[in-house]
């Protein structure tokens, strides 16, 4: 790729990442489909800035969801893991044969031959990793019910690609050069060889991981660069999955059990926020591709054929993997989230068809209408979240008997939500903890949402301006929603979203200062709660007792003073745009300022303090004597 | 040698003449230990444990405070709200204080006069105080008449001195055993102690 080749593209890309996602963001629709549409836009069918390369830039691409494994991988301690296992190979094989064995029937009845059908309904038996655990992050549902079942079924997938690559060949109606399939050092050894070799590359990542990555990283975070770090957390990505891919695994895999062995290391989280910016661009990148391939052309062609599959495979797969969850014991509300997170057709299904096209088994038609129909079906997913979080699960919660409610799963709603978990919001946690209340808490740091949830706090990461995400921590039923993020913009975001979506929620605003509390009146905040305030009055009445003043008197005055400055606060944010309009935000800063000391002077002018006078108690009962 | 706690409660001290005064005689040796309620507790919230330990110091307590509204400043009474508890005070099994003396020192801006039948305050000092004599009576201590600096409004610099200096003379009194129970019983001020 030319130099300058290289720079038209990435702008493009970049360009169509930056303006698509946050408007999709925006009107609700979540990153994904921004990224989707992002690829569709710039894709050969509507500006064609995208040619034919789009399938080599989802292969370059793909290896974000590797590193998103590992990331996932380093979420998952061991022990849960392991506590996994069953839901894995039970819900995981169960909806992988069935799918298969449906998908399967239904092509042969269609008339394809058995070698085909076989491997479409293999390839359509699978989902798609990125999608739906993008998606679920991103809206934090990994750590429900669905979404860890939907997280077990795709790692069952995961290990289930490989033996289908394998037996692909095995159909095939012409023989193909190895170096096509899987090309991998240990082809043309003995069968028991090549197992020794996996488990041995298996164990290799095991030791690997405790005896060589760990003390490595201390000695390189010990030289405090931080890019090396990151350097250090891709090399061990891109070794794993070298060495995966040698072997014949699948490279996900080998990363996500790499992540696993490191979840427990001091270095989970600088690992974790140092490959996820990456993970983010490289999965962006992969949507945007998978959006450049959808053939429009293809699809207006056979719009109503490529619809009806589209709806029927999603539909097909829906209903397996409702009863699945049924038969598992899903909560209904869990149920739905499982079943719509999995009923696409995912990246595999890419790779799949391609290979069999090389192997003969799929003729292009088949190729071309397969890929449109996994395609359409990936692109339609975060739609059916969408649908799914707003139409099906509100309904839910409202009429649902308690049925067969295990009790891990209660989520508790509680009364309070507290957004930022600094200084600030801490503390106001702490104290309403250490009086009973049991706060849900929100913050956008990972680290923060980590030790919280440790000590045992119910903590959601995620970003308090949306108003599904604050649904998802449950506003619906709160009572008081306490804002404690510093950044001002944030905060009109979340007031925004709690008035138009929440509006029985009563808000109780940090403001960082007296200009950002008058915006906050200005938005009809009852309650604002300056951070520079009340300290500031501290700080002064200790200097008041410093000086020499009694401790009770400056204590007044203090009280006088903040209750003086509230007031004059409501009073000067109307009075503010009653006055011509200033010529510069820094004009009104110091016109407002000037205001306020000419206020501080009448009032004390006005109310000295009289208590405990007696002069006039002397001259009073002097006089009557 | 009595250990002697004075309490002191007075919200407003920079503005008053005869308190700083007073205040300022209390003798310095070891035995006496000046405690500002107001100075300690300006928000009004009370060390209920660092009080008893003091309250426990002690032999002789002193509530000292100007009499406003016929009462004491609104602090003392937390004070005695919080501090003075049911189980540790008085009640079941309350018995700390017992045999502790206690009395009010007092600041009144009427004189005598005012605080008597045909005064304009009708009532005695004595009459006033009851609710303080009773509260002591309750946690077993043994309730001393009062020590008055009275008519404060009318006093020129000389009187406020020389009451100042009388208090200090009870106090003093009071530190070092100076008198018996049976002697103050029938006094209606601890100031009469020193016309003796």
């Amino acid at each position: 790729m030319a130099a300058a080749d290289f720079l038209v593209q990435s702008t493009v890309y970049l360009a169509a990442a930056v303006i698509c996602v946050p408007i999709a963001k925006r009107i609700g629709l979540g990153s994904v489909l921004g990224y989707l549409i992002a690829g569709m836009l710039i894709g050969p069918f509507v500006f064609g800035f995208l040619g034919e390369e789009g399938e080599d830039l989802m292969h370059f691409a793909e290896f974000g969801v590797v590193i998103m494994l590992f990331i996932i991988g380093l979420e998952l301690e061991p022990e849960k893991l392991w506590r996994l296992r069953k839901k894995i190979l039970g819900v995981g094989m169960s909806q992988v044969l069935i799918t298969a064995a449906v998908i399967f029937g239904v092509t042969l009845a269609l008339g394809l031959v058995w070698q085909t059908a076989l491997t479409v309904a293999l390839a359509l038996s699978l989902s798609s990793t990125a999608i739906v655990l993008q998606t679920l992050s991103e809206k934090n549902l990994m750590d429900t019910e669905g979404g860890r079942n939907s997280f077990s079924v795709l790692l069952f997938q995961d290990i289930a690609v490989i033996p289908i690559l394998a037996i692909l060949p095995l159909l095939a109606f012409r023989s193909v050069s190895s170096e096509e399939g899987s090309n991998t050092v240990l082809e043309g050894l003995p069968l028991g060889l090549q197992t020794v070799a996996v488990l041995g590359a298996v164990a290799l990542i095991v030791l690997a991981g405790r005896y060589l990555i760990v003390p490595g990283l201390r000695v390189i975070a010990r030289a405090r660069i931080r890019e090396l770090f990151t350097a250090a957390a891709l090399l061990i990505v891109v070794s794993i999955a070298l060495l995966m891919q040698s072997v014949g695994l699948s490279p996900a895999l080998g990363t996500f059990l790499g992540g696993v062995i490191l979840a427990n290391s001091e270095y989970r989280h600088e690992l974790e926020s140092d490959l996820d910016p990456i993970k983010g661009l490289l999965l962006g990148l992969f949507f945007i591709a998978v959006g450049a391939t959808i053939d429009f052309a293809l699809i207006a062609e056979n719009l109503v054929l490529v619809t009806i599959l589209t709806a029927s495979l999603m539909a097909v797969k829906f209903l397996i993997l409702f009863s699945i969850g049924r038969f598992f014991n899903l909560l209904i509300g869990q149920n739905f989230l499982f079943a719509f997170a999995l009923a696409q057709a995912g990246e595999f299904a890419f790779v799949i068809f391609s290979f069999a096209a090389q192997l003969g088994i799929a003729s292009d038609q088949v190729l071309g209408l397969g890929i449109s129909v996994v395609a359409l079906s990936m692109t339609v997913t975060p739609l059916l979240f969408i649908v799914n979080e707003r139409m099906i699960q509100p309904r839910l919660c409202d009429g649902i008997p308690e049925e067969e409610q295990e009790p891990d799963e209660v989520e508790e709603r509680n009364k309070v939500i507290i957004a930022g978990f600094g200084h600030f919001g801490s503390t106001v946690g702490r104290f309403l903890r250490a009086n009973g209340v049991e706060a849900t808490f929100i913050d956008n740091d990972p680290d923060r949402v980590n030790l919280l949830r440790k000590l045992g706090f119910k903590v959601y990461f995620g970003d308090a301006t949306r108003a599904d995400f604050l649904l998802a921590a449950g506003a619906q039923d709160a009572e008081i929603f306490i804002s404690a993020i510093d950044d001002p913009e944030r905060n009109y975001g979340i007031v925004e979203s709690l008035q138009k979506f929440f509006p029985h929620i009563q808000i109780m605003m940090r403001a960082n200062n007296r200009y950002d509390a008058y915006e906050f009146v200005d938005m009809g905040v009852k309650n604002i709660y300056r951070e520079s305030l009340d300290t500031s009055i501290r700080l002064g009445v200790d200097v008041l007792r410093k000086l020499g003043g009694t401790a009770y008197t400056s204590t007044r005055a203090g009280q006088q003073f903040l209750k003086r400055d509230e007031e004059a606060m409501w009073e000067l944010a109307g009075h503010r745009h009653d006055e011509k309009a200033y010529i510069s935000e820094a004009r009104a800063r110091i016109e407002l300022q000037e205001e306020l000391l000419e206020k501080d002077m009448e009032d004390k002018a006005r109310e000295q303090d009289h208590a405990w006078d007696s002069e006039p108690l002397v001259r009073g009962f002097g006089a009557g004597e | 040698m009595r250990r002697v706690l004075i309490l002191f409660a007075h919200p407003r001290l920079e503005n008053s003449r005869v308190n700083r005064r007073l205040i300022d005689r209390i003798p310095q040796a070891a035995n006496f230990t000046f405690h500002d309620l107001y100075e300690n507790y300006p928000d009004f919230n009370i060390d209920i444990e660092r009080e008893k330990s003091l309250l426990i110091d002690h032999e002789i307590v002193v509530w000292h405070h100007p009499f406003y509204w016929y009462s004491c400043p609104p602090l003392l009474k937390q004070w005695i709200d919080m501090v003075l508890e049911y189980g540790w005070a008085y009640g079941t099994g309350g018995e700390m204080l017992k045999g502790k003396m206690i009395f009010n020192a007092i600041t009144t801006g009427g004189n005598l006069d005012a605080y008597c039948p045909e005064g304009y305050n009708c009532y005695s000092i004595p009459d006033f105080i009851k609710p303080f004599e009773q509260t002591a009576r309750l946690c077993h201590m043994e309730y001393l008449p009062p020590f008055a600096v009275m008519g404060t409004h009318k006093m020129n610099s000389a009187q406020m001195d020389h009451a100042a200096e009388e208090y200090e003379r009870v106090l003093e009194m009071v530190g070092t055993n100076g008198f018996e129970l049976k002697d103050v019983a029938d006094l209606s001020f601890l100031n009469q102690l020193l016309a003796r």
